[in-house]
C-alpha cells in the first residue's frame, strides 16, 4: 500500500509526541517516541518484570513448608500469578524493540535491578502474611497510579496485575490476622515478621523524591502519575489502621496522625541500607541471582525438549504434506 | 548466556472470556510451535478460570495499520454524519420509534 511519507524533522515530532502526552492520550508501540522515552519505559518495565520474577523466590521459600495444604495451594498459586505477572511485563517491555533472551540475560549477569525489598529473608512462616499485606499493599499502590501510564502496553498489563493482585494481600493480611489472634508465641512470631518487613516495605516505594532524579521526567511523560513520596504516605495512611485492627505495632515510634495534612507523620527512613540493598549488598542479594541463575540452567533441558518435539513434528507434517 | 539458545518465535495472545465476548488481544508469548504457544497462553493469560477459548497467532504474520497515517487512512468514517441515526429527522411527538 502507498504510505503518505511526509519529511518531519525531529523537534516537530518531538513537538507532536509532547502535545499528545499533554492531551493524555496512550502511547502505543508503533508511534514515534522519543528515543529517551523508549529507554526509559524499557529500564523501568524491565526492572517491573524482574521484580516480579524475583518475588517468586522469597515466598516459594515456603511452600514445601506452608502449615497446611489450603495454606500450601494459596501460596502456589500466588507464586504462579508473580510469575504470570513477569511474563506480562516482559511482553510488555518487548513492545519497545528489546527481546526476551536479551531481558532474561540483563538479570541473570547483574546487569538489571529489581525491587530491594526482595533481597530479604523469609525466617518464619509469618513473613509470608507479612509479604502479602505488606510488599502486595505497597505493589497494589504503585500499579494502580501506572494503570494510567502513558505507554499503553504497559497500562495494559498493569490493569491485567491489579484485578489480580487483590488475592494476593488478603490472603496475606489473613494469614497475619490468624497468627495475630492465635497463641502468644504465633503472635510474637508476627510481631517479629512486621518489626522486620515494615521499613524495607516503605522504602520499596522508591528513594524519596529529593534523590529520584528519574522521577521529574517520567511525571511529565505521564508514565508516573504520583510520586515515590506521594505513593509512599498512600501506603503508609492503608496500613496504619490495618495494623491496628489486628492489634499489631508498627515500628515507627513517630508514626503519628497529622489532622492538617490528613495523614500519618513517620520517622527517618534508613536510606543508606536501601542504597547498600540496592547496590548489592542485600541480605540475600547473591543467593537470589544464583538462584535465578540455576533456574535457567536447569530448565534448559525443557526448552531443548520443546525444541526437539515442535522440530519433529513440523517434520512429520511436511513429510505427510508431501 | 544465550548464545547457543534462540529466542523463540513471538506469538499474539487473543482470550475470549465466557458470556459471548469478542475475543480480545491479551498480550503474546513466546514458544517454538502453536501447540506449545497455546499451552502457555493458556498458563499465562487465563489462570483465572473466566477464558473460554484462545487463539494465537504468529506476531509477523498480521498486518498493521500504521500510527502515521492514522488521520487520512481513517478519514472516510469520520465525515460521513449520515451513518448515524441521529442525522435523521423524525416526527416530533413521535414515541418508541
Amino acid at each position: 500500500m502507498e504510505t503518505p511519507q511526509t519529511e518531519t524533522s525531529e523537534e516537530a515530532l518531538n513537538a507532536g509526541f509532547e502535545a499528545r502526552i499533554a492531551a493524555g492520550e496512550t502511547i502505543e508501540p508503533k508511534d514515534w517516541m522519543p528515543e529517551r522515552y523508549r529507554t526509559q519505559l524499557i529500564r523501568m518495565m524491565s526492572q517491573h518484570a524482574h521484580s516480579e520474577i524475583v518475588g517468586m523466590l522469597p515466598e516459594g521459600n515456603w511452600i514445601t513448608r506452608a502449615p497446611s495444604l489450603k495454606r500450601k495451594m494459596v501460596l502456589l498459586a500466588k507464586v504462579q500469578d508473580e510469575a504470570g505477572h513477569g511474563l506480562y511485563i516482559y511482553c510488555g517491555t518487548e513492545t519497545l524493540g528489546i527481546d526476551r533472551a536479551e531481558l532474561v540475560d540483563q538479570l541473570l549477569t547483574g546487569k538489571a535491578k529489581y525491587s530491594s525489598i526482595f533481597n530479604y529473608p523469609t525466617l518464619t512462616w509469618a513473613d509470608i502474611g507479612v509479604i502479602g499485606w505488606f510488599v502486595d499493599g505497597a505493589a497494589i499502590v504503585n500499579q494502580t497510579v501506572l494503570a494510567k501510564a502513558s505507554y499503553g502496553p504497559y497500562a495494559r498489563a498493569m490493569i491485567r496485575i491489579c484485578k489480580e493482585e487483590n488475592f494476593h494481600k488478603k490472603q496475606g493480611y489473613e494469614i497475619v490476622a490468624t497468627l495475630a489472634n492465635g497463641t502468644p508465641e504465633q503472635k510474637a512470631m508476627v510481631q517479629d515478621a512486621v518489626n522486620r518487613w515494615w521499613w524495607p516495605s516503605v522504602m520499596m516505594l522508591g528513594p524519596s523524591d529529593s534523590n529520584s532524579p528519574n522521577t521529574a521526567e517520567l511525571i511529565r511523560w505521564r508514565v508516573k502519575r504520583k510520586t515515590n513520596d506521594e505513593l509512599r504516605q498512600r501506603f503508609i495512611d492503608l496500613t496504619v489502621p490495618q495494623a491496628d485492627a489486628v492489634g499489631l505495632t508498627l515500628p515507627d515510634p513517630d508514626l503519628k496522625y497529622n489532622t492538617e495534612k490528613q495523614g500519618y507523620d513517620f520517622g527517618q527512613v534508613d536510606w543508606d541500607e536501601f542504597w547498600q540493598v540496592v547496590k548489592g549488598n542485600g541480605p540475600c542479594n547473591r543467593e537470589r541471582l544464583q538462584a535465578r541463575r540455576d533456574a535457567h540452567e536447569n530448565g534448559r533441558w525443557v526448552r531443548e525438549a520443546a525444541e526437539a518435539y515442535s522440530a519433529k513434528h513440523s517434520r512429520r507434517e511436511q513429510s505427510t504434506a508431501a | 548466556m544465550e548464545s547457543n539458545e534462540s529466542q523463540w518465535p513471538l506469538w499474539e495472545v487473543f482470550t475470549q472470556e465466557d458470556g459471548g465476548a469478542p475475543h480480545e488481544h491479551a498480550g503474546s508469548v513466546h514458544a517454538p510451535d502453536a501447540e506449545i504457544a497455546l499451552q502457555n497462553a493458556r498458563d499465562v493469560y487465563g489462570r483465572r478460570g473466566r477464558v473460554v477459548s484462545v487463539w494465537v497467532v504468529p506476531s509477523n504474520e498480521i498486518t498493521a495499520s500504521q500510527s502515521e497515517w492514522a488521520g487520512p487512512f481513517f478519514d472516510p468514517g469520520a465525515d460521513k454524519a449520515y451513518r448515524h441515526p441521529q442525522f435523521y429527522k423524525i416526527p416530533r411527538g413521535l414515541k418508541g420509534f
